[in-house]
């Protein structure tokens, strides 16, 4: 039998950051006792991202460059999915170029639904992209708006290369309700931390691991790592006391990234995965009405399978911010007066966005065959020679390294997160396209900086709930 | 071989409403005012008119679209009315088809009315534009002030100007025109501000501050042409004549490949080629009294002179610090205050240039009257630099 597992992962966690301190000094006439539990910084994501776009980071990070060609299973894993009835994984599986024929599936529901993607994608023995995304929303002055952050990783599974194998798993199924969230609510209702932690993660995560134990036929001993994700603080800790597990508990990732919802246990075990050693064993578990426990057992080919950026590199790139308003306008927890110029319909036509599919999703220029030129957008004939369109080949910019030309702040155009960055971009190959530039720090950005593409959300229609996505630019490891 | 419009069409009679923020009036007011002088001007009877081309630009904050709201304010009974639209090229857009109406001989007096009403949004500034379902769906929305102060840096690099010398020769054209607004008693400014004060204004997109961009106003321009033959049959002694009337349109080219530099406007050099080739004008800098550009904003005036050839390339900014387009130089613009304080009624604009040039060939301009000019070009620019459309009519005495 060929040998199946992880061969590739990747992780994105979004640029912006925040000080919890500066969170809690919000609060602080009210909630006095947060400044207590406010260290390090959490991340959040901007107004344009999601957990979508953050999925299409995520597994770009996992697959590297070009179309995620031979991909053959699109798993996509959040409770904070932006569509309910339309297939989020979908819109991921073709901004990154999948096959037309890839089976895509959205995986929701639970803290436990990366982990349980992840094992199922292993166990169905198909070439799949499992993608854990989420951007939980905690009420002001909650200790999880403390705790919670923000963040994506990706695994590919296949029989190609495998730097990790699963050799043990097992799952236990249990209504412990530690908190939940009603379909059509906003935030989470948690119950008492000390019963979650004794009566939950401390009884059920024990009887999940001693099957995956038994599973691999192996003891806690032979156990090098132990990733456990919570949004309760020392909950990891306890659980490995509990287990007599002597080797390495993998931190939380609280500083820099913060618990990122479903995505956290992929996100951690990510960041395992960068430093494990070949032939380390990583028990990994997930918790949610009931929990999951894997088994990996890292392999020779883990040093090359360790990603562009991963979640130290995501971790590292950061983009400090100074205001909780930010946070809390991008997240929807206050409502800014934008002016009269949001008023602007945003509705979009699906006619034309399925029509421009082909070059709007992937960001496809076209290559003139006649002279050569490449452009985007793709209109009906080359700009330069006039061929017709028809010759075009297709060209992803996605992945390509662009400069800036131009650029300018611009105050007076309504954007969720002013002042919009716009200018133009020019590719190698010769395309210049007008562009937005998001995550922009202080200094701004200059003639000649270096940027990289990446899949945000367009515009917002809120009228009708509507999210379009396009590619925008952001300059490469500014702050 | 085409023979061109130049001497084909003569101006019977002009009329322009007061500009500025007209809470008075709407579009049809506002109209009535220009149409009412032009038929004073020309002599003519409303009746007379046999064709007429209607231009504005923001239907869903004026009139709504088609010619008919212009029939309906006008009452141009039974006649064919055009509605005309190409951004800030609009006014000559409807110019262009009532003199070339009359040029083809299919009649013999045409209307072009340009009308735009900016001040019913309840904020400053133009209204975001809808770009078309499919440019929407990938292009950012960015504000026009954002579009067109991207020319400064390119212009910067290319001829090595300082930051410092660039900020100052934009302020003085918003210096000069504020300077020339004061003797048009139908500009929307008509005040004079310190160099200080325009160097120092709050930033809106840089290096473009408040005083670097024109004014949002509400106004209305119109014009009556014939051709000479008739003009001077109805008893017109000075005439003046349309000499050349040229547009051109982007292809795509500035913004999809590197072919563009980002320092000039390609439409106005292709739309002023053809414009004095079509009025015979072979060295603008000395033929061409006076001009009316599209001063948008200050930038783009200050690469106009350039791409009109009134400058050299690279030369624009010592030219403009030279005096050499105020009222007392060689070659003076925006002497009624141009866009920047006579105003900037989309639609409107195109034709209240061409106003303006009328009015001093003919030597009716009053306190603003230029010594014996021979030969006016107005400029009009609409989208943004690198992805819009320029018009230019050439006037002169006939």
């Amino acid at each position: 039998m060929a040998e199946f597992g992880i061969s590739a992962f990747g992780a994105y966690v979004p640029r912006l950051r925040i000080d919890r301190a500066l969170i809690a000094d919000a609060h602080a006439w009210a909630a006095p006792s947060l400044r207590g539990a406010a260290r390090g910084a959490r991340a959040f994501t901007s107004w344009d991202e999601d957990a979508i776009t953050m999925a299409v980071e995520a597994a770009r990070d996992a697959i590297g460059p070009g179309d995620a060609t031979g991909v053959t299973a699109l798993r996509l894993a959040s409770t904070n999915l932006p569509y309910a009835d339309l297939q989020n994984a979908a819109i991921v599986a073709r901004a990154i170029g999948a096959p037309a024929g890839i089976a895509s599936s959205d995986a929701a529901g639970s803290q436990r639904a990366g982990t349980s993607a992840l094992l199922q994608a292993l166990k169905g023995g198909e070439r799949a992209l499992v993608i854990g995304s989420d951007n939980p929303f905690a009420r002001p002055a909650s200790a999880q708006e403390l705790s919670f952050g923000a963040g994506a990783a990706a695994f590919l599974v296949s029989d190609e290369r495998v730097a990790a194998r699963l050799i043990g798993s097992a799952t236990v199924t249990d209504v412990f309700v530690d908190h939940f969230r009603a379909a059509e609510a906003e935030s989470d209702y948690h119950w008492e931390e000390r019963w979650v932690r004794d009566e939950g993660y401390a009884k059920i995560v024990p009887a999940a691991v001693k099957a995956a134990l038994a599973d691999a036929q192996l003891a806690i001993g032979d156990i090098q790592h132990f990733v456990m994700p919570s949004y309760l603080k020392g909950a990891a800790d306890a659980v490995a006391r509990k287990l007599k597990f002597a080797g390495t508990v993998a931190g939380g990732l609280e500083d820099g990234v913060g618990y990122a919802g479903a995505a956290h246990a992929l996100l951690m075990l990510a960041a395992a995965l960068e430093t494990a050693a070949p032939g380390d064993r990583i028990l990994l578990v997930g918790f949610g009405q009931g929990a999951d426990a894997l088994i990996f057992q890292a392999t020779d080919a883990i040093a090359e399978a360790r990603p562009a950026r991963g979640v130290a590199g995501s971790i590292a790139d950061a983009l400090p911010t100074d205001s909780y308003l930010r946070l809390l306008s991008f997240y929807g927890g206050i409502e800014m007066e934008w002016g009269m110029r949001s008023e602007k319909s945003a509705k979009t036509p699906l006619t034309e966005q399925y029509r421009s599919g082909y070059q709007l999703e992937g960001f496809n220029a076209g290559r003139c065959d006649a002279c050569g030129t490449l452009q985007f957008p793709q209109l009906q004939y080359c700009v330069r020679c006039q061929a017709p369109a028809e010759r075009f080949a297709q060209v992803p910019l996605r992945d390509e390294t662009a400069t800036v030309l131009t650029s300018t702040a611009d105050w007076l155009s309504y954007h969720p997160a002013p002042p919009l960055w716009v200018g133009f971009v020019e590719f190698p190959g010769g395309a210049r396209v007008m562009m937005e530039m998001v995550d922009i720090g202080k200094g701004g950005i200059d003639t000649g900086a270096r940027l990289r593409m990446v899949y945000r959300i367009k515009e917002k229609d809120r009228q009708r709930g509507y999210n379009r996505y396009f590619w925008k630019s952001t300059p490469i490891g500014a702050a | 071989m085409a023979s061109g419009i130049k001497d084909k069409v003569a101006i019977l009679g002009m009329g322009c409403s007061k500009f500025g923020e007209r809470w008075d009036a709407g579009s049809p007011e506002l109209m009535k005012e220009a149409f009412e002088e032009a038929l004073a001007d020309a002599g003519i009877e409303r009746r007379q008119i046999e064709a007429a081309w209607f231009g504005c630009w923001g239907d869903g904050i004026n009139v709504g679209n088609s010619s008919i709201p212009a029939a309906m304010a006008l009452r141009l009974e039974g006649i064919p009315v055009s509605r005309v639209e190409n951004m800030c090229a609009t006014g000559t857009e409807a110019l262009r088809g009532a003199a070339y109406a009359v040029a083809s001989g299919a009649v013999d007096i045409a209307l072009a009315i340009g009308s735009e009403k900016l001040k019913d949004t309840g904020f400053g500034g133009l209204p975001p534009p809808f770009k078309g379902t499919f440019n929407d769906m990938w292009m950012p929305m960015g504000s026009a002030p954002a579009g067109f102060a991207q020319l400064a840096p390119y212009y910067r690099a290319k001829y090595g100007t300082s930051k410092e010398d660039l900020k100052k020769a934009i302020s003085h054209i918003s210096w000069k025109s504020h300077q020339n607004g004061q003797y048009s008693p139908k500009a929307h400014f008509q005040k004079a501000v310190s160099m200080e004060t325009i160097m120092n204004a709050p930033m809106i997109s840089d290096p473009l501050g408040l005083f670097d961009c024109s004014g949002v106003s509400d106004g209305s321009a119109c014009a009556i042409v014939t051709t000479p033959e008739i003009a001077r049959a109805m008893g017109k002694t000075d005439l003046v004549t349309i000499k050349a009337l040229q547009l051109s349109t982007s292809s795509g080219r500035e913004t999809q490949t590197s072919d563009w530099d980002g320092s000039y406007v390609a439409n106005t050099r292709n739309a002023a080629a053809r414009a004095y080739k079509e009025a015979g004008i072979d060295d603008p800098k000395t033929q061409v009294s006076l001009s009316e550009v599209h001063d948008c904003f200050s930038i783009t005036e200050l690469v106009t002179m350039e791409d009109l050839g009134f400058s050299d390339d690279g030369r624009a900014v010592f030219d403009i610090l030279d005096g050499r387009y105020d009222r007392d130089g060689a070659m003076p613009c925006q002497i009624d205050g141009g866009l920047k304080c006579f105003g900037h009624p989309i639609g409107a604009s195109g034709l209240r240039m061409a106003y303006e040039v009328y009015n001093q060939l003919l030597g009716r301009a009053g306190e603003r009257q230029l010594a014996s000019p021979s030969l006016g070009l107005t400029h009009n620019l609409g989208g943004v630099p690198y992805q819009g459309v320029a018009a230019i009519s050439i006037l002169g005495l006939h």
